[in-house]
Order: structure tokens, then C-alpha cells, then sequence
């Protein structure tokens, strides 16, 4: 699935990427996404990108949900006039008939308050399940896209549940020779959900944090926004680990999600400013 | 006269959106041909996820040609300004017509083509049209001064009787072509005109009308539910919502594995609603059903089993994930949820939820303790709703629960304590943290879950009620004690820290408490003095406390703090008592006696005098009253220093006093015990005696002395009226 995406897309004109090594929550925050979406020059690329997310673990109890999986990336700078069809064409690349099944854009308008932007979009369903997120970027980093990039997100293992016709993930066939998602992935998930919800050591994570904003402005001083940006990375998935330890408050979520935002902010800023772009 | 046919096509408009986007459409339409001196006969618009559109029909060909005569300067005036003129008018110096000695210019102004009107009206529509959202794409977004519409817009049709109305709107220009169903057609479809718009979608397997999509829906739905002997629970929103989604709707019936319906009703309804758009179904038996309804946008070849088949798998996931929630949330006891209270800041002047709940529970308990809420009532039973099963052990009461068997006043205390310190625990649970919506509902069932006593249980689900006008208005009684108090909190808390509504800004909804207070003490005819109540309620200050000057100032009054809560709960009275039918002058004529905090029977005041004045007595006696009331003003008699007159009266004065000694003791002892109706009846038996003094007596008689003694007679009366209710309150 993931060759036929890579042939599809690299036929389309897009660098194929490998994935960013950092952990990160989604696609989104890999550098070839968001500061490649800044500026006046044409970007399309693809990549696959594993996503962490702490709080959707289910200690592999959930047949869908997981705190760690996969999502395929493209970005189209500027959005072109059909990426509509282009999706579509996609999707029936890797076996989805668009005439025995229900394939919707559903209203979905994207807001991440940690990168400091927003689009306007959907969420692609597939007889009910989202399969894809569809977004328009408007503002990245509190600055204009200029022009605007069109981003699509494909959800790995939901596309593959689909196409194998399986109702739990972990069922998904990952070879032809009998090796299940489950058998390369169920433990992960156990012990990680484990170790995010009840074992992370929290004034480990808090002193990470710390120590990463500094350094995020470190980078900053040094005009140096790719390190920024790193750093502005690895705060925000400190944070999303603290969030789900649940130590962090109602009053104090606010504050935090305003500091991993202004590192966001800072580097997009610098990599403007690096650049000789006008806000 | 001309039909025009206007079609935005675009990427899938939000469904929330397109219902408010054809009103806009219409009324843009109609505003800027407006401006040109062209109406339609009528406008007609239509909305699919890809297109909206607007048929105008008979409009006129052209705009009426405008003849006129304009004044202008005097003959002999400065060439100046006779050249000034004749800029304006577009004419020569010859064509000006010398009338009385001044110039006059006739002007001719010939029609327009009403294509070349629509040709400069569409494009500024589409730059101005209000989208709540609005976006830039591709790449005329290099700049941001591109054009913004929901999402990319990809064609227009402009159609004047059937002709192309040519114009250019951000790169996009006007034609005939559209496309049809994004599966079932392909490649472009051109309109013919206005008359065939519709027919051509439709043979292109879309349908415009939004109103035709939602009654195919809810007719196939509920005809699919009941082929499989069930009924659809009916949901208006969410069949425009699908509506707004489909282009072609195909509903479908599916089920899901019964074993999902260990999970509460509500949870699954608004899973099933929120998160997938599906309706559910009820069984015979009113029980929620293992079957849903989804609207599906194509006719698949294989009737939807696929579809179904998909969508049932991800219900399921869902339901999953709810039960993973609810299974969760269950092995945590409410009572060990509430450290968690203490780090959500209710407000940074009235410290944590932990802090309200703690005013609550003492509140509520007070409530109990003082007779307030009855015990009287008897303790109801949790309804059919809650499901058997988890109310199981309800009745043999856990390490938690009170000795509830005995229901005095104190047990009742106690378990409104109980139900009021677990109340706001289920908002830390994960089923609430991922539908706020089930705030209560769920601390109910799991209240219900821990052997707490089916009182608490249900005081747990109802204390946010009454929400709006039209909701249930609790009766239990340990759910009207904690529903009460925490909305006296409420209203204390933030008027002790001065955070009072303003015109329409009420981010606290104190106003919709207060109504829910009044709700609560007429609907249960409970006795509360207000003015106890908030002292019991107030955050430990002195709520009679002196104002501050710039208290006073903000406020625009200097009344105490209590005193300016209670006003703002009759004004509350007043808006919500007029559904009822009842005057707010009445409720200002007994408010205006002061001395009253007690709602209930404030009310029953009203009420009585509300039926009296509509009566012939009371009306009479009103135009007595005022007849008095004006004599009184217009001498400038305050005080009533009545005495027993040393000159011979008059029969009817004489009977007038005879009257008053009867009926002021009589409506003074009725209104000391609450029997208003009695002291109305007082009331009524002055209006004759009244009537009859002043046909035969003359106040201003030529006698100081005898007119002094009539005139503290009238103010007497007056008084003795005003012992019941201030009449000069009345409007009518």
C-alpha cells in the first residue's frame, strides 16, 4: 500500500521522504510539512510518518485505536486546482471502489493551537470510518500561507483494515506469510500504554521539558530554526505525555500548549527570517 | 420578463452551513439588484454539498428608463457654476431649458440590460458573501487578498433565460456547465436554462432541493425500521444534517452487536449521532435497539452491503471505545474521583469545583434541615430508564450509602448532602471527558453502579435540571435540594464577585439559573426566603454588607447586595411569569411592598390580585382607587392622619367608614394568613361604598375642616389598598 502511494504520488511530482526520526503527534509536524508550508516556493512531497499519540492508547483493547501508528503524508504546494481527484485517484490506486462504497468529505476544519495554525478541510469518510484528513492550510506558525498547500493524511492502518476486510487492527496481515500487525505491534501497545498513562516518570518529563524550551531558544538566538524546530517538537511530545499522565491542570493545559506554541511560533518566525520572506 | 439561473459550484460545503447560505444568497441577490431598480417575482435557492444556487424568476429584461428634470443655477449665475452643472447632467449649455429664471436641465436615464445589471450584482455578491469560515486556495493565494469562499470554488453558471450572463469572478468565468453526483456522473452537464435546472441535476443523480433529500431520508428510515418491526427515534437536526451531506441519499439499516447495549442508552445514541450521523432505533418495547440508520450518498451495486458492512464496523469501534470508557470510569468510586475536582478551577475569584461543591453539599443539607425542601414528598424510585442491571444492589446499600430506610428529615439531609458532594464527580470520568453532553447522566449511572440509594443516584442524573423553559422540572426531593443549591451557589458566588449579566452577555448563565430556581420553588411550592438562602449561600462575606463606592457606581445603586440578587430574580419572575400570562405590573405592584422574599408566596399574591382586577369589583375599584389616588396627588396628601370626624357625615361617608372598619382588619388578617383570595374579597366590598361616595360627597368643600377629614378619608383608603398591593403599580 505504502509503494503504490509512493509510485502514485512520485508520478504526481512529489519528493518521496522517509520518515522525520523524532517522535511527533502527526505528519503535521514533520519540518517537510510545516516550514516547508511557509514561503512563496512550490513543495509537493510524501512520506510516511509514525505518529504518537499517548492519550489514544487502549492498552490494546480497542480494535482501532492506538498511541502509536502510521499515517502517509502528502503535501501540494500550491494546492492544485483538482487535488480533490487527484485523492480520489489515490484511493482507487490502492483498491478502494469508489462505486460500492460511500466515500464522503465531511466538514473538518483543523486547528493545531501547539504549531500556531489552522486550515479549513475534511475528514474523508469510507462508509462512516475517516480514512484521510483533508486540509487547506490557512496559517502556519501565525504567519499566512502564502500560497495556501492543500495537506492529505492517509490513516495506515484504518485504509489497510478496510482493504483487508479485517474489523480489528491487530488482525491486519502484515505479510503474506502470517505475521499479524498484532504479532509486530499488540505488546508495543500494552507496555506503552502502560508507561504513558502510569509509569513515565513526571519530573523526569517536566525537567525535558524545561530543558528543551531552552534549548529551542538557544537555537533561536543562534538563528538556527531547524534545531529550533526539533526542539519545539520533542516540548510538544513532553507535553502530550504529561497530558496523559494527567498531571497537568485545566488552568496550567492553557499555559503550556502557549509555550510549546510560541517555540513553534519562534522557529517558523526564524526559518521567515532565514529565508527573506515578509510576513 | 426573464428567469435567471445562478449555480456557485464548489469543494463539499459544510452541511451546518448551507441552510443559512441560501437565506444569505437571496437576500444578497435581492439587495444588489435592488440597487439597480430590479425585483424578482420571487427567488427560489437550493443547496447540495457541491453547489448552491438561485433562480430569480420574472425579472425584467431592463431597468426602467429614468426620466427627470433637474433645478440648477440662476440665469446670470457664475460660469462656474453653470459648468458645474452641466458636468453633472452630461449636457450642453443649449439644452438647458430658462424657466422663472433659472436653468433647468432634463435629464434622460435609458434602462439597462438587466444581463449587464446581474454581470457587475454576482461578482460582488461573491466577494461579500458572509461564510462563517472562509478560506484561500491554489495559486492566487499567493496573495491574501485572493478571493475567499467556503472552500475552492471551481464554476458558475450565470444564466439569463437560458443565455450566458458573461462576467469573471476571481478567475472563475461565467457559463452553462456544471457537473452532476460525484460517482454517478461524470464529465460536465450544460444547463439549458433555468426551468430544466433541476430535472437535468436530477437525471445526473443530484437532487438541489435540501428539503426533498431530508424527506427522502426520513421516509426511507423510518420505513426501514419498521420492515425490521422497529421504530426510528426521530432527530431533526441530524436529518438536515444528512441532508446537508448528500447529494443523493440512500438510507441504510444496520446492526450491531447487542452486546454494546451493556453500554447506557444515551451514551450509545450520541455516539452513534455525533460521531457517525446515524439515527438508532427503538424496539416495541421503547428499549433502544442494536440497529442504526445511515445515509449513504450512492447507490451501490450491491444495495449497500458493503456500506453497511463498513459502517457497521465502525459503530463498532466506537461503541468499544465507549465501553472502554464506561467499564473505566466503573472500577473508580465517585467519592475517589473527587480529589481530581480540586485542580479544575471553577472560576479564579471562587476557587475549585472542589470549593463549589463543598458550598453545595452544606447548602443542600441546609435546604433538608430547614424544612425548605419537604419531606413530606415521598422518595421516588429511580425511573425505567437507568438500566436494571446496574442499579442492582441499589436496595442492599453499599459501605457508602445512608440508612435510607428511615426517611426523616435527617436521613433526607443526608442523602442530599451524599448526592450533592458525588454531583459534579462524573465530570472528571472519561465517558464525560469525551461527551460533556452526558454531565449528570452519567454520574447517575454510576452513582446507581456503587449501591448508592436510587435518591442519590437520580439527584446525581436531574440536579442540572431544570435546563430551559421547557425541561422536566425536578421533583424528588434530594434532587430538588441539590438542583437548588447549586444553582443558589451559583448565583451568589457570582454576584458576591460582581460578575452580573449585561445586556446579552451572560457567559455564566445566571439568568437561566435564576429561572431554573423560580422554576423550582413555584413548581414545588417550596417556602424560601431568599434573603436566608443567600446568606446561607454567600461565600462567608456579609451579603448585606455596605457597598463600596465604586460597588455602587458599577451597579447604579446602592441597595444591598441581597437586595440587588432578589431584584434580579424578579426581574427573571417577570420574564418567565409572562409565558404564563401573568402582568409583570401585578408582580410589581406586590414586589413594590418590599418586606416579601418569598416567591411562592409573593406569586400566589399576584395570582389573587391578578384574578381580582379582572373581575368587575376589582376594576371598579381600581378607577376608585385612582380617582382617590389623583385627588390625593394633586393636594399633596402623603400621609393618611385619619380621624374620626367631629362634624356630621354624610350617608356615604359615613358608610365608607363603616366600610373600611369591616374590610381593613379583614384583608389584614387574610394577608397574614397567606389567604389572598380573603383579602381580595376585602377588597371588593369597598368598591360600592367607594363608587358611592364619590357620586354624593364633595371632597373640597367649602369647609377646611370637612375637607381636611374627607381627604384623610381617600387617603385611608388608599392605604388600606396598599396593605394588599400598591395599585398604582397597575398599568391597565
Amino acid at each position: 500500500m505504502i509503494l503504490t502511494l509512493h509510485a502514485y504520488w512520485s508520478a504526481r511530482g512529489c519528493v518521496i521522504l522517509q520518515p522525520y526520526d523524532m517522535e511527533m503527534g502527526a505528519g503535521t509536524f514533520h519540518p517537510a510539512t510545516t516550514l516547508r508550508a511557509l514561503g512563496p516556493e512550490p513543495w509537493n512531497a510524501a512520506f510516511v510518518q509514525p505518529s504518537r499519540r499517548p492519550t489514544d492508547g487502549r492498552y490494546g483493547e480497542n480494535p482501532n485505536r492506538l498511541q502509536h501508528y502510521y499515517q502517509y503524508q502528502v503535501v501540494l504546494k500550491p494546492s492544485p486546482s483538482d487535488v480533490q481527484d487527484l485523492y480520489l485517484g489515490s484511493l482507487a490506486a490502492i483498491g478502494v471502489d469508489a462505486t460500492a462504497h460511500d466515500i464522503r468529505f465531511v466538514e473538518d476544519d483543523w486547528e493545531s493551537p501547539t504549531l500556531g495554525a489552522w486550515g479549513l478541510g475534511w475528514e474523508v469518510w469510507c462508509d462512516g470510518m475517516e480514512v484521510s484528513q483533508f486540509t487547506y492550510f490557512q496559517q502556519m506558525g501565525g504567519f499566512d500561507c502564502k500560497p495556501v498547500a492543500a495537506e492529505l493524511t492517509y490513516g495506515l492502518e484504518r485504509l489497510a483494515m478496510y482493504i483487508q476486510g479485517k474489523d480489528n487492527v491487530y488482525d491486519l496481515a502484515f505479510n503474506d506469510t502470517g505475521v499479524t500487525y498484532g504479532d509486530v505491534f499488540l505488546e508495543n501497545e500494552r507496555q506503552m500504554s502502560t508507561w504513558n498513562f502510569e509509569i513515565a516518570d513526571t519530573d523526569m518529563l517536566f525537567d525535558l521539558f524545561r530543558k528543551a524550551a531552552a534549548e529551542c531558544e538557544r537555537c533561536l538566538e543562534a538563528k538556527l530554526p531547524i534545531p529550533a524546530y526539533e526542539q519545539a517538537i520533542k516540548a510538544s511530545h513532553v507535553f502530550n505525555l504529561l497530558n496523559a499522565r494527567g498531571v497537568i491542570s485545566v488552568a496550567e493545559r492553557q499555559a503550556y500548549i502557549g509555550r510549546v506554541r510560541d517555540l513553534a511560533k519562534g522557529s517558523c518566525a526564524a526559518w521567515m527570517d532565514k529565508h527573506g520572506w515578509a510576513a | 420578463m426573464a428567469d435567471f439561473l445562478l449555480e456557485l459550484q464548489s469543494e463539499e460545503i459544510p452541511a451546518r452551513m448551507q441552510a443559512r447560505a441560501r437565506g444569505d444568497l437571496a437576500r444578497l441577490f435581492a439587495e444588489e439588484i435592488g440597487r439597480a431598480g430590479l425585483a424578482a417575482e420571487a427567488i427560489e435557492t437550493f443547496a447540495t454539498p457541491r453547489r448552491l444556487a438561485l433562480i430569480a424568476r420574472g425579472l425584467p429584461l431592463e431597468t426602467a428608463a429614468v426620466s427627470e428634470e433637474l433645478k440648477g443655477p440662476r440665469v446670470g449665475a457664475p460660469d462656474q457654476a453653470i459648468d458645474g452643472f452641466l458636468r453633472k447632467t452630461g449636457l450642453g449649455r443649449e439644452a438647458l431649458v430658462e424657466r422663472d429664471g433659472v436653468w433647468f436641465a432634463h435629464v434622460e436615464t435609458p434602462g439597462r440590460a438587466t444581463a449587464q445589471v446581474l454581470a457587475e450584482a454576482v461578482p460582488a455578491i461573491v466577494r461579500a458573501f458572509p461564510w462563517p469560515k472562509a478560506m484561500r486556495w491554489g495559486t492566487d493565494s499567493l496573495s491574501t487578498e485572493s478571493l475567499r469562499w467556503v472552500r475552492p470554488l471551481h464554476g458558475v453558471i450565470a444564466l439569463l433565460d437560458g443565455a450566458v450572463v458573461p462576467f469573471e469572478v476571481a478567475g472563475v468565468a461565467a457559463g452553462d456547465s456544471t457537473v452532476g453526483h460525484r460517482f454517478h456522473s461524470s464529465g460536465v452537464i450544460r444547463i439549458a436554462s433555468a426551468a430544466t435546472y433541476a430535472d437535468q441535476l436530477r437525471a445526473a443523480h443530484v437532487i438541489v432541493d435540501a428539503d426533498e433529500r431530508a424527506t427522502i431520508i426520513a421516509k426511507g428510515a423510518a420505513a426501514l425500521a419498521a420492515g425490521a418491526g422497529l421504530s426510528l427515534v426521530e432527530d431533526a437536526g441530524l436529518l438536515a444534517e444528512n441532508a446537508g451531506l448528500t447529494e443523493w441519499p440512500v438510507p441504510l439499516l444496520g446492526r450491531f452487536d447487542p452486546e454494546f447495549l451493556s453500554v447506557p442508552p444515551e451514551v450509545i445514541q450520541l455516539t452513534a449521532r455525533v460521531n457517525q450521523k446515524y439515527f438508532v432505533c427503538r424496539d416495541v418495547a421503547g428499549t433502544l435497539a442494536n440497529a442504526f440508520v445511515c445515509v449513504a450518498n450512492i447507490e451501490a451495486a450491491d444495495g449497500g452491503a458493503q456500506i453497511v458492512e463498513g459502517n457497521r464496523k465502525v459503530l463498532a469501534a466506537r461503541l468499544s471505545d465507549a465501553r472502554f470508557f464506561y467499564e473505566t470510569d466503573l472500577k473508580v468510586r465517585l467519592e475517589d474521583q473527587l480529589p481530581k475536582l480540586e485542580k479544575i478551577v471553577f472560576h479564579e475569584k471562587l476557587g475549585t469545583v472542589a470549593d463549589k461543591v463543598d458550598r453545595v453539599a452544606k447548602l443542600a443539607r441546609w435546604l433538608v434541615e430547614e424544612g425548605i425542601v419537604g419531606a413530606a414528598a415521598p422518595a421516588n424510585s429511580l425511573p425505567p430508564s437507568v438500566h436494571p442491571e446496574r442499579s442492582r444492589g441499589t436496595q442492599n446499600a453499599g459501605p457508602g450509602a445512608s440508612p435510607h430506610d428511615a426517611r426523616d428529615g435527617r436521613g433526607l439531609a443526608d442523602l442530599a448532602e451524599r448526592a450533592a458532594r458525588l454531583a459534579k464527580a462524573d465530570l472528571v470520568t472519561g465517558m464525560v471527558g469525551e461527551f460533556p453532553e452526558l454531565q449528570g447522566i452519567m454520574g447517575g449511572y454510576y452513582a446507581a453502579a456503587q449501591g448508592e440509594p436510587a435518591e442519590v443516584a437520580e439527584a446525581i442524573r436531574d440536579h442540572y435540571k431544570p435546563v430551559g423553559q421547557s425541561d422536566d422540572v425536578p421533583t424528588a426531593p434530594v434532587t430538588v435540594a441539590v438542583s437548588l443549591a447549586d444553582k443558589l451557589d451559583t448565583l451568589c458566588s457570582f454576584f458576591e464577585i460582581e460578575e452580573y449579566p449585561t445586556g446579552s452577555k451572560d457567559p455564566f448563565a445566571l439568568r437561566r439559573a435564576a429561572i431554573a430556581i423560580i422554576n423550582l420553588l413555584e413548581h414545588n411550592g417550596l417556602k424560601l426566603h431568599i434573603g436566608e438562602a443567600v446568606r446561607q449561600g454567600w461565600l462567608g462575606h456579609s451579603p448585606d454588607r455596605a457597598l463600596t463606592d465604586a460597588e455602587i457606581a458599577r451597579r447604579g445603586t446602592a441597595i444591598s447586595v441581597t437586595d440587588y440578587l432578589w431584584n434580579f430574580m424578579i426581574d427573571r419572575l417577570k420574564v418567565q411569569q409572562k409565558e404564563a400570562g401573568v402582568r409583570h405590573d401585578l408582580i410589581d405592584a406586590v414586589f413594590a411592598l418590599g418586606g416579601e422574599d418569598d416567591l411562592v408566596r409573593l406569586l400566589a399574591r399576584v395570582h389573587a390580585l391578578q384574578a381580582f382586577v379582572e373581575t368587575e369589583d376589582g376594576a371598579n375599584l381600581l378607577a376608585g382607587y385612582r380617582r382617590a389616588a389623583n385627588i390625593l396627588k394633586k393636594e399633596g396628601v402623603a400621609d393618611s392622619l385619619w380621624s374620626a370626624p367631629a362634624y356630621a357625615t354624610e350617608p356615604a361617608e359615613t358608610a365608607l367608614i363603616a366600610a373600611l372598619n369591616t374590610a381593613e382588619p379583614l384583608a389584614e388578617r387574610a394577608v397574614a394568613a397567606e389567604d389572598f383570595a380573603g383579602a381580595m374579597a376585602a377588597l371588593a366590598s369597598l368598591r360600592a361604598p367607594i363608587d358611592a361616595f364619590f357620586d354624593a360627597v364633595t371632597v373640597n368643600d367649602a369647609d377646611p375642616a370637612k375637607r381636611q377629614a374627607r381627604l384623610a378619608l381617600l387617603a385611608r383608603m388608599r392605604d388600606a389598598v396598599h396593605h394588599v398591593a400598591d395599585f398604582s403599580r397597575i398599568e391597565k
